[in-house]
């Protein structure tokens, strides 16, 4: 479980990325913070992650403050950010292996998960020799492998093509269909975040704050057909007119 | 273009064989400084005799003595610039990484640097005698500069989402330094170390022109001594092949090393 009280963050510059922002995040839910470039979103997701800290309220874990990163909330960037040295196993077994893990503990594991991903046959190859989709297949990878309690993604998708994209959030609605691990996904994309999530927190720039909290009662499982269902459709327009509005506001 | 690119290795051969011919032509007549330099010809048998000449005939030094100068040579430079790595890259690496250590270390390197490996020889020679380890000394020092800067360089450089996800993972301080930073400094890395490798050829020229009593430098001055011209050049055309083969070796190894960043820019 993730809570924010009264989170705030501004930089040493003077620029207020966050304030106020309150969020309980339960355990095993799929939470998509969706806004505008420059509404702190990403912020939010860093202060989640460790990598940066909160300059008012507080951040709790599974009721414990976050004081730095760790493999218990695994990250996925938005350019994959693998290590471009190491191949394709390397990389989504470096992070069992610094923790000291014996290799009969996760090999069997990150076999598993590499044939989840679809990348069993290209265990040897080196990121640059990979598609931006498939890197991003290994992103995914390497957090899995860590068993993370909250899987945080920043705009993972945002990158791709359009049809990558596509099947990319199919691969995900059918991992997460799997496996149920809590979900911070940031998107400045209403489809994918109405497709992926079960809620959608609308947030709105300077300050960055969540402006709604949107349930998404979508039945699971879910496809990239029901994109173009009347029941999409409308919440896709309370969103769109929500965001109209927050922006408006400014 | 096209054309031009079609023969690089003719082309690469044609001003190296102009000079010669030129030099050759120019010195038969004594039209170079008035017939003191020996025309290739001359130098070409002098460097044959120094290479393959029976040794011990009477008491010519400059007679199969030349695989010896160049080892031992090649082996001063090998031992000081090992150690400069071994000093230069690590402490690049905790430089770069480590704003503490930067603000205590960087100042009083770069305040050193500017003293050149020739000032340094003094110091050397009081410390060391006239020794191999005052040569190595003298390469290492001056081998360290570059290493140990452009280390520092590649360190600062790191992705910071590289870092970011090592830490996610796991990654401990030595796991980020060791796994993380190391490698992605080494393109910096390699850049220092052929720019050190350079430094470490003249060092152990100055050296053994004044310090030691072996190798090419020892060779170089004490031909010139003896009014040898002919194994001068020959000596100093030995230093440019043994110094270009040494760079080639880097090349390959950091064509090796930085497999992932080669495929990395025929993609883009």
């Amino acid at each position: 479980m993730i809570r924010f009280s009264g989170l705030g963050k501004t930089y040493a510059g003077g620029v207020t990325a966050l304030s106020e922002v309150d969020l309980t995040i339960a355990e095993g839910a799929f939470v998509a913070l969706l806004g505008p470039s420059g509404c702190g979103k990403s912020t939010l997701l860093n202060l989640v992650a460790g990598f940066e800290t909160p300059s008012a309220g507080t951040l709790r874990f599974d009721d414990r403050p976050v004081t730095k990163p760790g493999p218990e909330r695994a990250v996925v960037f938005q350019e994959a950010a693998l290590l471009p040295w190491l191949t394709v196993w390397e990389n989504v077994v470096f992070g069992p292996k610094v923790q000291g893990l014996k290799r009969s503990d996760y090999e069997p594991r990150a076999r598993e998960i590499l044939r989840i991903v679809r990348l069993e046959g290209f265990a040897q190859a080196l990121p640059v020799q990979l598609s931006g989709g498939m890197r991003q297949r290994v992103g995914i990878a390497r957090a899995l492998v860590m068993q993370p309690r909250a899987l945080l993604m920043d705009e993972p998708f945002g990158a791709l093509d359009a049809q990558t994209r596509l099947s990319m959030q199919e691969l995900l609605l059918e991992v997460w269909q799997q496996l149920k691990t809590t979900v911070l996904f940031v998107t400045h994309d209403i489809d994918e975040a109405i497709l992926l999530a079960d809620r959608v927190c609308v947030m709105t720039a300077r300050p960055g704050r969540i402006v709604r909290d949107i349930a998404i009662t979508l039945p699971r499982p879910r496809a990239v057909d029901d994109l173009t269902t009347p029941d999409f459709m409308r919440l896709k327009a309370e969103i769109m007119a929500e965001m109209r509005l927050s922006h408006d506001r400014h | 273009m096209a054309r031009l690119r079609a023969k690089p290795a003719a082309l690469a051969v044609l001003l190296p064989v102009a000079l010669v011919l030129g030099w050759q032509l120019a010195g038969v007549d004594g039209a170079i400084a008035g017939g003191a330099l020996p025309t290739p010809d001359r130098v070409w048998s002098a460097w044959i005799t120094w290479a393959f000449g029976p040794p011990g005939l009477g008491l010519n030094p400059y007679a199969g003595t030349w695989l010896a100068a160049v080892w031992f040579s090649t082996q001063r430079v090998a031992h000081g610039f090992a150690l400069a790595i071994l000093v230069g890259v690590p402490l690049g690496v905790v430089i770069g990484w480590s704003k503490l250590v930067a603000a205590v270390m960087d100042p009083t390197i770069q305040w050193l640097r500017p003293v050149p490996i020739t000032a340094w020889l003094p110091i050397s020679i009081a410390i060391f005698g006239i020794r191999d380890f005052g040569a190595v000394f003298l390469i290492t020092i001056g081998a360290f500069y570059p290493i140990v800067v452009n280390t520092t360089q590649g360190a600062r450089d790191v992705d910071r989402n590289w870092i970011r996800a090592a830490l996610m993972m796991g990654a401990g301080r030595r796991h980020i330094l060791a796994r993380v930073v190391l490698p992605a400094a080494l393109p910096s890395i390699f850049t220092g170390l052929r720019i050190g490798l350079g430094i470490a050829w003249t060092a152990v020229i100055v050296a053994e022109m004044v310090a030691v009593k072996s190798g090419l430098g020892y060779a170089l001055w004490d031909a010139y001594y003896v009014g040898r011209m002919d194994v001068v050049i020959a000596d100093m055309i030995s230093i440019g092949l043994v110094g270009f083969l040494s760079d080639r070796l880097i090349v390959a190894l950091e064509i090796w090393a930085l497999r992932w960043r080669r495929l990395q820019s025929h993609q883009a």
